[in-house]
């Protein structure tokens, strides 16, 4: 009887039998990949604005606190945007007839609020709240990076669920002093855990329970 | 009655090649008949139907199904462990009567077997299409995503993923090895080219050596090993989905064995459905013996008496623990809205079956048919009551409420029971259905006799 298969058939054999174990171990490992890249989570991205607001000279050189445009942070579950009249406290009077003001002038003009487009975008089912971090221990650079050094705000951190909960699980590696909250040079110290610990004390965070699904979404 | 021979399990003077003549000759030489058709093209429309359901469930959403706000399971539930009941006897037959080296179990298994898999697949269907948002089933594998979470490993719906994945898993692999002989018989007798590849391909290169045998033998006793506690851990998972909940009905340390033997009950109920289509299809009389149907219908009526004992257990235990939510389900099962239902599932499941009494019966294709459907039917009201009426009778009398299903519900019913005819209509012409290698160790002990 003639041969069926030719020799080389062995080979498809082995292949195929390779790639039953190869392939869905490659899916996985480049979904994992893919899922953590910058393409899916937008860390690092940097957005267009306009106008081309810079946190680096308003934040960084001029040393305008966070508070002074972001002014719900400490009460409030939004941080706030500034109104365009915020921006015209200075600006009416100095870099009046800049080109890259129009929009602001614009804004003022029209009452019509500016346009930014959102860099830290939770999704809507996540009830993230401002003031419940800034009050207890956590600061601004943690979750928004060097800030005071960005010409065009980017988003820091990956903003995935298991980011939120590297510092849920484990807080004492974050919080910090509360006159440390708008310091954008504060480092961990050497001894972090040990004083995180007794921040925790300080301001009354319950570890056990911050886990829960509903601290978050409801 | 002749008495073919002293087993009586093979037709008088069978050989080896008459063996194999029966089982790859309907499919590899002779044109599918008409009954064939007619199944094939009833189980395609059925499945489309059910494609179209499923597309209207993902489209509008579960709101299309019965359920409410009381009755939260209601036909999808019971439809998963009805199917993943019928997938129970396939991996019985094959390991546990292999182990236990009941001969007569050769001529059905491979069917069977295959039962198992399309119907344990249906099965694996219905937990998704009866969640809120099925896109998210995989969150319950545990697989390290960007949420930070694992899957709640107390919730006995992990136990379920593992238990079904692993089943099927199990199935799909004992069942091709099972076939790799005969699927080697098939491509040395395919006339087409397109054959010969694809029978080749399956068959793995086998040759049939003496190292070869050997292998596989050793192989495939040890699949049937693990086999005989999955095919039990499966259905006792099922049991603690009910059973590790805090409902009246549920909450009982009885499901998990009464699980396991329901599953085989409809299960073997089913194999006798199809071991009369598959027998009539390929003209197999000779190797699907009455001899064969006798033994069925004997562990049907075993298994017809431990449910009887299971639901009687089940309502003993109601009665004597005396709790009031318990007794007024108890009232509720024996008297409320669904009690036809329940007589009819104890008349099906528990006094029909013992009929088998009568060797008569045992051996009379039309009577066993009948009873096998009956006990199907019964067995899904098992499910579907099971569901209904303990969360139609909960902790709270102000949210007691009804269930009764949509015509989605029984589309969706429909449509699987067409999908599982297709596969099995599709088996039957594509894949030897007998055990060819199986069978024809019994023709040197028949010989003999």
């Amino acid at each position: 009887m003639a041969q069926i298969f030719r020799p080389g058939a062995d080979t498809y054999a082995r292949m195929v039998l390779l790639s039953i174990v190869l392939l869905p171990t490659l899916a996985i490992f480049l979904t994992y990949l893919v899922m953590r890249s910058s393409t899916v989570t937008g860390q690092d991205f940097v957005l267009h604005q306009w106008p081309p607001f810079s946190h680096a000279h308003h934040a960084g050189e001029l040393g305008i606190g966070c508070r002074m445009c972001h002014n719900s942070v400490e009460k409030a579950a939004s941080a706030g945007m500034p109104s365009t009249h915020v921006c015209m406290t200075c600006h009416s009077q100095i870099w009046t007839n800049a080109p890259m003001l129009a929009p602001v002038r614009e804004s003022l003009a029209d009452d019509k609020p500016l346009h930014w487009t959102r860099v830290n975008d939770l999704p809507d089912y996540v009830y993230f709240d401002h003031s419940v971090h800034v009050n207890n221990g956590v600061g601004c650079s943690t979750c928004h990076g060097p800030v005071d050094t960005m010409p065009l705000m980017r988003q820091a951190a990956p903003l995935t669920m298991g980011w939120c909960l590297d510092c849920h699980r484990s807080p004492e590696k974050f919080v910090r002093p509360t006159d440390k909250i708008y310091d954008f040079d504060w480092q961990p110290p050497a001894d972090q855990e040990e004083k995180g610990k007794r921040l925790l004390v300080q301001y009354h965070i319950e570890t056990s329970h911050l886990t829960d699904c509903s601290v978050c979404h409801r | 009655m002749t008495a073919p021979s002293a087993l009586g399990l093979l037709p008088p003077g069978a050989t080896y090649a008459s063996v194999t003549a029966s089982v790859a000759d309907p499919v590899l030489r002779e044109q599918a008949g008409r009954r064939w058709w007619l199944v094939f093209v009833v189980g395609l429309v059925l499945t489309v139907v059910m494609l179209g359901s499923m597309f209207w469930l993902f489209y509008e959403g579960i709101g299309i199904f019965g359920n409410n706000t009381s009755v939260v399971w209601g036909y999808p539930i019971a439809n998963y462990v009805w199917w993943i009941g019928i997938g129970n006897a396939g991996t019985l037959i094959s390991c546990m009567l292999l182990l236990t080296r009941q001969k007569w179990r050769s001529s059905i298994n491979r069917f069977a077997e295959a039962m198992t898999l399309f119907a344990a697949a249906i099965a694996g269907l219905f937990p998704i299409l009866h969640l809120g948002r099925p896109m998210y089933f995989y969150w319950l594998v545990p697989y390290p995503n960007t949420m930070g979470t694992w899957p709640q490993w107390r919730s006995p719906l992990v136990w379920d993923f593992f238990a079904i994945a692993s089943y099927i898993i199990f199935s799909i692999v004992f069942w091709y090895v099972g076939a790799i002989p005969d699927f080697a018989t098939f491509r040395d007798r395919a006339k087409s080219r397109a054959g010969q590849l694809i029978y080749g391909a399956l068959a793995l290169g086998w040759r049939g050596s003496a190292r070869h045998w050997v292998r596989y033998e050793a192989f495939y006793h040890t699949m049937a090993a693990l086999g005989v506690p999955l095919v039990v851990s499966v259905h006792s998972v099922v049991g603690l989905d009910f059973a590790a909940g805090n409902m009246p009905g549920w909450q009982e340390t009885i499901f998990p064995p009464y699980f396991v033997v329901g599953a085989m009950f409809s299960g073997f109920a089913m194999v006798v459905v199809l071991a009369a289509v598959t027998r009539s299809f390929l003209k197999v009389e000779a190797l699907v013996s009455l001899h064969h149907f006798e033994a069925m219908a004997k562990i049907l009526l075993a298994g017809s008496i431990v449910m009887g004992l299971s639901y009687a257990t089940e309502a003993y235990q109601g009665w004597y623990a005396g709790d009031d939510v318990d007794r007024t389900f108890l009232a509720f099962q024996f008297h409320g809205a669904y009690a036809w239902l329940y007589w009819c599932q104890i008349a099906f499941n528990v006094f029909v079956p013992q009929l088998f009494w009568a060797p008569a019966i045992r051996r009379s294709i039309p009577a066993l048919l009948v009873i096998a459907v009956l006990i199907n039917v019964g067995m899904y009201l098992e499910r579907i009551l099971l569901i209904i009426n303990t969360l139609s009778r909960g902790h709270l009398p102000a949210e007691w409420s009804l269930f009764a299903p949509t015509l989605w519900d029984w589309l969706l019913l429909g449509g699987s029971l067409g999908f599982f005819m297709l596969l099995f209509a599709c088996f039957l012409r594509l894949v030897p259905a007998v055990s060819m290698h199986e069978v024809k160790q019994l023709v040197p002990a028949e010989a003999a006799a």
